[in-house]
């Protein structure tokens, strides 16, 4: 097969995934069985295409032409091939997780589920492979309809609700923003190819240049930059394992994924580098990162705090991208891989408490270490991940991304790193320590008659998140396959 | 049909002659692609004497649109028609249809002043008595409204065009415009272009002239709906560019007058206002109405850019809107057949009863917003690239921010029809006929095939962008 191909397939194989899960409504097992065949398969696709990414290659696919100048194509680079392995390897272990979750908790419409779950990682292959603008726009603004079903899946009032403010703010700054700049992009570079070094050097003002940047990063919802961020905790209406793989990896990193491949390929590191008009980009995703830690530390509710520590650590990547030195270029880079790890297990780790336990707010979580030892021990590890510290994986991204900083003299995004390394610790470690040294006490009482019955969460889902942790500290230690593409990423842009 | 008396002999008539006019069309639009001009002399009287029928490549287009969107609709008509029309009618319904889809056709192809006039009332005329036959007692309202509104139109067009006779001496388009230049500083030329505009602009629903068209599309039968919101405004649309861009063009009267602003403020009020009321619309097919009356804003907003992205965008847009439009009533006239109403209080929980129509309706919604790989998008992309060519990056957040409106719209249907319980009237309904859903589908799916490959719809509304430029030859 040829790389084409191969990305071709990178997208279809889901698609075709998705039929057949339909067509497999009425036997659960065979719709499950197809559901993880199909995310192995995908994987084994991404994968055998990594070797010639890291030999220098970029296999390059055009689909059909659209309009005059502008088609439908895929190209790989070092960026996207990280994103799409990312995405493929979790969705396997996400459909294992679901499959624990689902019956679980004895949810409906569960075909309609795993249909939309297949179509959004289509989508999310489309966007990671996207070879211009068209194309990760045609994916975005697919990944915001086919995930919708997901957000709303339970149809309450609250779904709703929820899903009116997830379609509101994603489709509203996509359409409102992004198109716009892409257009104006197009009218000033006369093309909207992916361009190692950037298309707009040379012939744009330093004005108009802050104003296009600011009409990507706000019009790219997905990155949940403030204030365009309210929808991803709204969006915690759904089960958890769409939270899981989709607001922890596919969904939002498809936002900062799709800023740094902006930031990087449109705009060019070096072409921006120089101007003043982009200076209020560090500050406001710098804004982000605390406001949002700051709430996640006063939000009881488990999924909550972890959602609103989503939109910290999302900007985390916006700032890293924002610096404009290699270093955290490669942070960022590695941020999507390492984030999306830890806080994937933190999620699967809610979602296990809530199928074993019913527990759903912070404060009820006291004791529970002792009863669900292999969950609680994975929760120490992703939020450790997320703090930085080793051996876990978040300490190599936070490592370059500080680097970066010094690199660039940027004390007061260095300020801000170690400010919210410290908040980060401020709203997880009292979880790991309440859930491991604390007896369930009267005050935690509303479950405790009922909790003496349960103890580990289905087997599929402490599988996946032993998987996930155990992961996230490999990467610690063998980072090299995602450390090499985000290298490439750097040496592909001059300076 | 009238001498046949019956209902499935006029049905397989008018089916015959609808589709022997998409294969003369798509002929046509073949011929006159690579630039050629096709001229007929009726009676082989030569122009500008005898009547000349004139088709270049923006009367193919037009003749291709309104052809193929009959082509589907008639089929869609048989169980429709039966479901919503007494049955000694069928057979009118059909001479109707056939003489409206010959006078839209006419005005496409014509290429003299009086004669497109005479077109444009066979088409109107025929029209309203479909809207007429509506089984809504209102439907004779709307007809009449439409009737008075339309005639008041075509009179101003009429007496326009009498203003032209007696400074040129012509009722040719073409030998009008090689003649206009001499005669332009003569008052009456003013007012032989304001009579024009604004009896075309009734008949396109211009705002504020659209007070005609939200009764009609919502009470006529649902097959002329989708009939009429595709093709209808559409021919009016390209009647307004004929007289613009090539009688009037060469006159100078443009210079120093501020026509484009005017327009522009039309559009955007068109835009904004109309897409806000449909929002608070209780009936979906008024509220597609509204938003038809929204979308021609788009159209009449590329078109009074006088570029060649802002007419690519408009003409295409025409293509676009009918197909999106057609699919919608098409789709809508599925749920008034088996339900008999299309009140957003009475369909809740559609979605579940009829998953392919709602479905449908949901996907077509998608490219009424212009999401990206529907047609929406396309006549999106080259309207924010006019106004962004201007250097009005103002325009461009206006065309992009009134389709959010259309986000709002489209989702009270998701939420209705997906989120509330179905009641036990809805629930025991069954999906609309096959004869109905595949042309609707048809529809839906060239929404997003004519996204995707613009070669045909993109490549005829750019070469009819500069041929219009061009002026006449």
């Amino acid at each position: 097969m040829t790389a084409g191909t191969l990305i071709v397939g990178a997208v279809a194989v889901p698609l075709a995934g998705a039929v057949l899960i339909a067509a497999a409504h009425r036997t659960p097992n065979l719709r499950e069985t197809v559901t993880l065949v199909t995310a192995g398969l995908l994987f084994l696709l991404v994968a055998s295409i990594v070797p010639d990414v890291l030999a220098g290659g970029r296999p390059h696919q055009t689909l059909l032409p659209v309009m005059p100048g502008i088609s439908l194509a895929f190209t790989v680079e070092p960026l996207g091939m990280l994103f799409a392995v990312l995405a493929s390897g979790l969705w396997i272990v996400n459909s294992l997780y679901s499959i624990g979750y689902m019956r679980g908790n004895g949810e409906a419409h569960q075909t309609r589920y795993y249909v939309c779950f297949a179509l959004a990682i289509a989508s999310t292959m489309g966007i990671a492979f996207a070879g211009n603008l068209f194309t990760l726009f045609l994916f975005y603004e697919a990944l915001t309809l086919v995930t919708y079903p997901l957000v709303t899946h339970h149809g309450t009032e609250e779904a709703k609700r929820a899903g009116r403010l997830y379609i509101g703010m994603l489709i509203g700054s996509s359409i409102l923003f992004l198109l716009v700049a892409i257009i104006w992009t197009w009218a000033i570079a006369g093309t909207i190819e992916f361009t190692p070094g950037g298309v707009l050097g040379g012939n744009v003002s330093n004005a108009t240049m802050g104003l296009l940047l600011a009409l990507y990063v706000f019009g790219i919802g997905k990155a949940a930059v403030m204030p365009v961020h309210r929808w991803l905790p709204a969006a915690m209406v759904a089960p958890t394992p769409v939270s899981a793989l989709l607001h922890a990896v596919a969904v939002v990193k498809a936002g900062v994924f799709s800023v740094l491949k902006i930031v990087v390929y449109v705009f060019g590191v070096e072409t921006i580098s120089g101007m003043t008009s982009v200076d209020w980009l560090p500050f406001v995703s710098g804004f982000t990162i605390i406001a949002a830690s700051i709430v996640a530390l006063r939000s009881d509710n488990l999924k909550r705090r972890l959602a609103y520590s989503t939109v910290s650590q999302l900007s985390y990547v916006v700032l890293a991208a924002a610096l404009l030195t290699p270093l955290s270029v490669i942070g960022a880079a590695l941020h999507i891989a390492t984030h999306a790890l830890g806080k994937i297990t933190l999620f699967f780790c809610a979602g296990a408490i809530y199928t074993a336990a019913h527990k759903t707010e912070v404060s009820q979580l006291a004791g529970i270490g002792r009863r669900m030892p292999w969950t609680m021990a994975a929760f120490t590890i992703g939020a450790l991940s997320l703090i930085g510290v080793p051996p876990a994986a978040g300490f190599v991204s936070k490592w370059f991304i500080m680097s970066g900083a010094l690199q660039a003299g940027h004390y007061a995004a260095l300020t801000v790193f170690v400010v919210s390394t410290l908040l980060n610790a401020a709203y997880f470690l009292p979880i790991v320590y309440s859930a491991f040294f604390r007896v369930p006490g009267a005050g935690a009482g509303g479950g405790d008659g009922h909790g003496h019955g349960h103890g580990e969460a289905p087997w599929p889902m402490v599988v996946a998140l032993t998987a996930t942790a155990a992961s996230s500290v490999a990467l610690f230690f063998f980072p090299e396959l995602p450390l090499q593409l985000a290298r490439q990423l750097v040496a592909r842009s001059p300076g | 049909m009238v001498v046949l008396r019956s209902g499935a002999a006029a049905w397989t008539l008018a089916v015959a002659a609808s589709w022997t006019a998409l294969a003369i069309a798509a002929g046509l639009f073949l011929e006159v692609a690579g630039g050629n001009v096709v001229s007929y002399w009726i009676g082989s009287w030569p122009p500008p004497w005898g009547i000349e029928y004139r088709i270049d490549i923006v009367n193919a287009f037009l003749a291709l649109l309104v052809s193929f969107i009959a082509a589907v609709v008639i089929v869609y008509c048989r169980e429709s028609v039966r479901a919503e029309v007494p049955r000694e009618r069928h057979y009118l319904f059909y001479a109707m249809y056939a003489l409206c889809l010959s006078g839209l056709l006419g005005i496409a192809v014509t290429g003299d002043a009086f004669n497109l006039f005479v077109f444009l009332e066979i088409s109107s005329l025929s029209s309203y008595v479909l809207i007429a036959l509506g089984r809504d007692r209102r439907a004779l309202m709307a007809a009449y409204q439409y009737l008075i509104l339309g005639t008041i139109g075509a009179t101003f067009y009429v007496i326009g065009v009498g203003l032209l006779y007696l400074l040129t001496g012509t009722l040719n388009l073409a030998d009008m415009a090689a003649r206009l230049p001499a005669v332009s500083d003569h008052r009456s030329v003013l007012a032989a272009l304001a009579f024009i505009t604004v009896g075309i602009s009734l008949k396109l629903a211009l705002f504020p002239l659209h007070l005609w068209l939200p009764n009609a599309y919502a009470y006529a039968p649902s097959a002329v709906t989708a009939f009429l919101a595709a093709t209808a405004t559409k021919v009016s649309v390209y009647v307004l560019l004929r007289f613009y861009f090539t009688v009037f063009s060469g006159s100078g009267i443009f210079d120093d007058r501020p026509l484009a602003p005017i327009w522009i403020t039309l559009s955007l009020a068109a835009m904004f206002i109309a897409s806000a009321i449909a929002i608070f619309q209780n009936n979906v097919k008024r509220l597609f109405a509204y938003s038809s009356v929204a979308q021609i804003g788009y159209i009449t907003l590329g078109v009074s850019f006088g570029s060649v992205y802002g007419l690519t965008a408009g003409i295409v847009h025409l293509f676009n809107h009918a197909v999106t439009k057609g699919a919608l009533f098409m789709l809508l006239g599925g749920i008034a057949l088996r339900l008999g109403t299309v009140r957003f209080d009475a369909i809740g929980g559609i979605g579940r009863a009829m998953p392919f129509t709602s479905f449908g309706i949901v996907l077509a919604g998608l490219s009424l917003i212009g999401v990206p790989a529907t047609v929406g998008f396309v006549s999106k992309w080259y309207l924010v690239l006019a106004a962004l060519e201007r250097g009005d990056a103002w325009l461009a957040f206006a065309v992009v921010g009134s389709s959010l409106l259309a986000v709002v719209y489209v989702w009270r249907f998701v939420e209705v029809a997906y989120f509330r319980e179905p009641t036990t009237e809805v629930a025991r309904l069954r999906e609309a006929p096959l004869s109905m859903l595949v042309p609707a589908w048809l529809m839906v799916l060239a929404c997003f095939y004519f996204g995707l490959d613009t070669g045909v719809t993109l490549g005829g509304a750019g070469a009819a962008a500069e041929s219009l430029l061009r002026g006449p030859r």
